[in-house]
């Protein structure tokens, strides 16, 4: 070895252990809100019966993403499919969580990500600290969520948002850098106040860049919420671990074929939502 | 020092230096310049989207150079607008919207807004295209949503950027026609870049030639034509020979239309009317030259019952088939009237206006040949 061992590992533990000691009411604080968002979200989704949630969701589709009927349809069979597994009620739990965590990730990562795109300094510094955070393997963001928030679906939902935010940051910064510099100019010619041209200009012909960093905030999010049952987060993930566990095949299956489509269907709802040009 | 060596030793580039000009009111005055020479960024300096380093830019007495945030934002609201070489249309908005665009930020409500809006688009030309998204319109269609958008504020100020320059060709003609047609009923002050001789002699009242950041010379298109100022110059305005071997057969138009010596006024008036010109040349059966009617004198005589012979004007400069081009340039642009050339027997052979005769400088040495072989013929 070259360097004495520089104990950064224990550093970072020490950190961890300081935080949660000093900071504890706070997290505690944050705890109890993410536990009502997703509790309130999963029983929201819960309300109705499955047969009358189906026809609902399938309508809303059909009418966020452009009127396409196969997707409607597709969402309508896949749901139904989910019932028949006996997996609702879990898949909700899920649902739940998912948009949650990505409800979360995005009301961070988009002002972040515009912030980035207008300051020069704000955007060297999260750079790097998104390079950290996507590659870092997600298993680790485990270990010190469990530290502050105990086992459950708020640390789930905390490593959740930590590792599916970085898209979102990116792209929004990215579409905004993007807009064509005559479109600028033209803003700035007309004399158009900066939020002016933000809200006029910028974030409008963004917004297909920034739609696809939603899009892949919420599939990172569902990726994640099967790893974040190993830490307690309840739903369709905790099922794929039992069946690890059990060497189930029939019962992991069916749960990973339940995420699938619930993937499928906000990865197809999502991509449509962009307005067309 | 020169600009290589100021970037050599600062690795700064001189966008401009030692820029000084009167814009004046109503005028076109036209940037003119190869790429690089300055001419864009000069443009851009007027209403700060670059922010000069030195100097001032007065409009109505106000330093633009100096001006804060909220002053420079009122200048850009109301009193200078801007067209772009690209269109720069805003892709997620319908045409009116675009147009709509400026009043919008100034926070005028929506019907006042719609109102002005589809009045530009009316000028313009683009009547019932205002649903219409900007990426169903063609380029020639685009760029007069861009000309509308700039309209729309009503500024004193038109800024255009090589406004017409990614047209193709025929369309550009059309644009450049509408533009000088909506600029006579306008009377807008407009700054216009341009590195297409043929354009800046079309359409501005004066002309500054840039090189390398400074402005080589200022003046009317005749001046520059016939006086250029340094070496530089006289090469990019090249057709200037062209005024030594073309005459005035080369570029005068088909005597169309006169009237003859024995028909009635009103006759001539009609004419003029349906032709749209202001004065018509008179000849006798032959086609022999006699004189030129006003249309202004016209329509007083016809009330008093007067004849042709009775109000034309019988000296006025006329010129020979064979008059080079460049002595043609000074006494067209003192004229009042379109100038007659008429041959030995001072019969009526061809009229040349002002742009005739720029239009032939312009031309390119293919198009200037095959018009002296067409004569020669």
């Amino acid at each position: 070895m070259v360097l004495p061992n520089l104990q950064i590992g224990e550093s970072v533990e020490s950190v961890v252990y300081w935080i949660d000691d000093y900071f504890g009411f706070l997290l505690d604080f944050f705890s109890n809100f993410v536990d009502i968002l997703i509790s309130g979200l999963r029983d929201a989704l819960l309300f109705l019966p499955p047969l009358a949630f189906t026809v609902i969701a399938a309508l809303l589709v059909y009418f966020l993403a452009k009127r396409k009927a196969a997707l409607a349809i597709g969402t309508a069979v896949g749901f139904l499919v989910i019932d028949s597994m006996g997996l609702w009620g879990l898949s909700m739990e899920t649902l739940a969580l998912v948009l949650s965590s990505a409800l979360i990730a995005l009301a961070i990562g988009i002002p972040l990500g515009i912030l980035a795109a207008k300051n020069e300094v704000v955007y060297h510094i999260t750079k790097p600290v998104l390079d950290f955070m996507q590659t870092m393997p997600s298993f680790v963001y485990l270990i010190p969520a469990v530290i502050f928030f105990g086992l459950g679906n708020v640390p789930g939902l905390v490593a959740t948002v930590v590792f599916a935010m970085p898209p979102t940051i990116r792209l929004t910064n990215l579409g905004i850098r993007q807009v064509p510099v005559e479109l600028v100019e033209v803003s700035d010619a007309f004399g158009t106040t900066p939020m002016q041209k933000l809200m006029k200009v910028e974030l409008p012909v963004a917004i297909p860049t920034i739609m696809a960093g939603v899009n892949q905030c919420i599939m990172l999010s569902l990726s994640m919420v099967v790893i974040a049952a190993m830490i307690g987060a309840r739903g369709l993930g905790y099922q794929v671990l039992v069946g690890i566990q059990r060497v189930d095949i029939g019962q992991g299956f069916e749960a990973g074929l339940a995420i699938v489509i619930i993937a499928i269907v906000l990865d197809r709802l999502t991509q449509n939502l962009t307005p067309k040009k | 020092m020169s600009k290589q060596e100021i970037f050599e030793k600062t690795n700064q580039t001189v966008g401009l230096y030692n820029v000084n000009f009167d814009v004046y009111d109503g005028e076109t005055f036209v940037l003119m310049g190869l790429s690089g020479s300055g001419k864009s960024t000069l443009l851009r300096c007027l209403n700060r989207l670059i922010s000069p380093t030195d100097g001032h830019i007065l409009i109505d007495g106000d330093d633009i150079a100096a001006m804060n945030t909220e002053e420079l934002r009122n200048v850009r609201r109301k009193k200078m607008t801007m067209v772009f070489q690209s269109f720069a249309l805003l892709p997620h908005r319908t045409v009116i919207d675009n147009v709509a665009f400026g009043l919008e930020i100034q926070g005028v409500s929506k019907d006042e807004r719609y109102a002005s809006a589809e009045d530009a688009i009316n000028k313009v030309g683009l009547k019932g295209h205002g649903e219409s998204t900007t990426s169903s319109l063609s380029g020639g269609m685009q760029q007069r949503v861009g000309l509308a958008r700039a309209l729309a504020t009503d500024p004193d100020v038109l800024l255009m950027d090589e406004a017409f320059s990614a047209l193709d060709p025929l369309i550009r003609t059309e644009m450049q026609d509408e533009l000088l047609a909506l600029q006579d009923k306008m009377k807008k002050t407009i700054v216009f870049v341009s590195h297409d001789l043929d354009e800046a002699l079309k359409l501005g009242d004066r002309i500054a030639i840039m090189k390398d950041g400074y402005i080589a010379q200022i003046g009317t298109p005749e001046e520059i034509l016939t006086n250029p100022a340094d070496d530089y110059v006289s090469e990019f305005v090249a057709g200037v020979d062209r005024a030594k071997i073309l005459t005035a057969d080369n570029v005068m138009k088909r005597p169309e239309p006169v009237v003859s010596i024995n028909s009635e006024l009103t006759v001539a008036v009609q004419l003029m009317k349906r032709h749209g010109i202001s004065s018509i040349f008179v000849v006798n059966p032959d086609k022999v030259l006699q004189g030129i009617v006003l249309i202004d004198h016209a329509v007083a005589a016809m009330k008093q019952k007067k004849k042709i012979v009775d109000i034309m004007i019988k000296d006025f400069p006329k010129l020979q088939l064979d008059t080079p081009v460049k002595d043609i340039i000074p006494i067209v642009a003192e004229s009042q009237y379109p100038l007659p050339v008429v041959d030995d027997a001072n019969k009526l052979r061809g009229i040349i206006v002002r742009g005739s005769v720029l239009g032939a400088l312009a031309m390119t040495d293919e198009e200037a040949e095959e018009k002296i072989e067409e004569v020669a013929q």
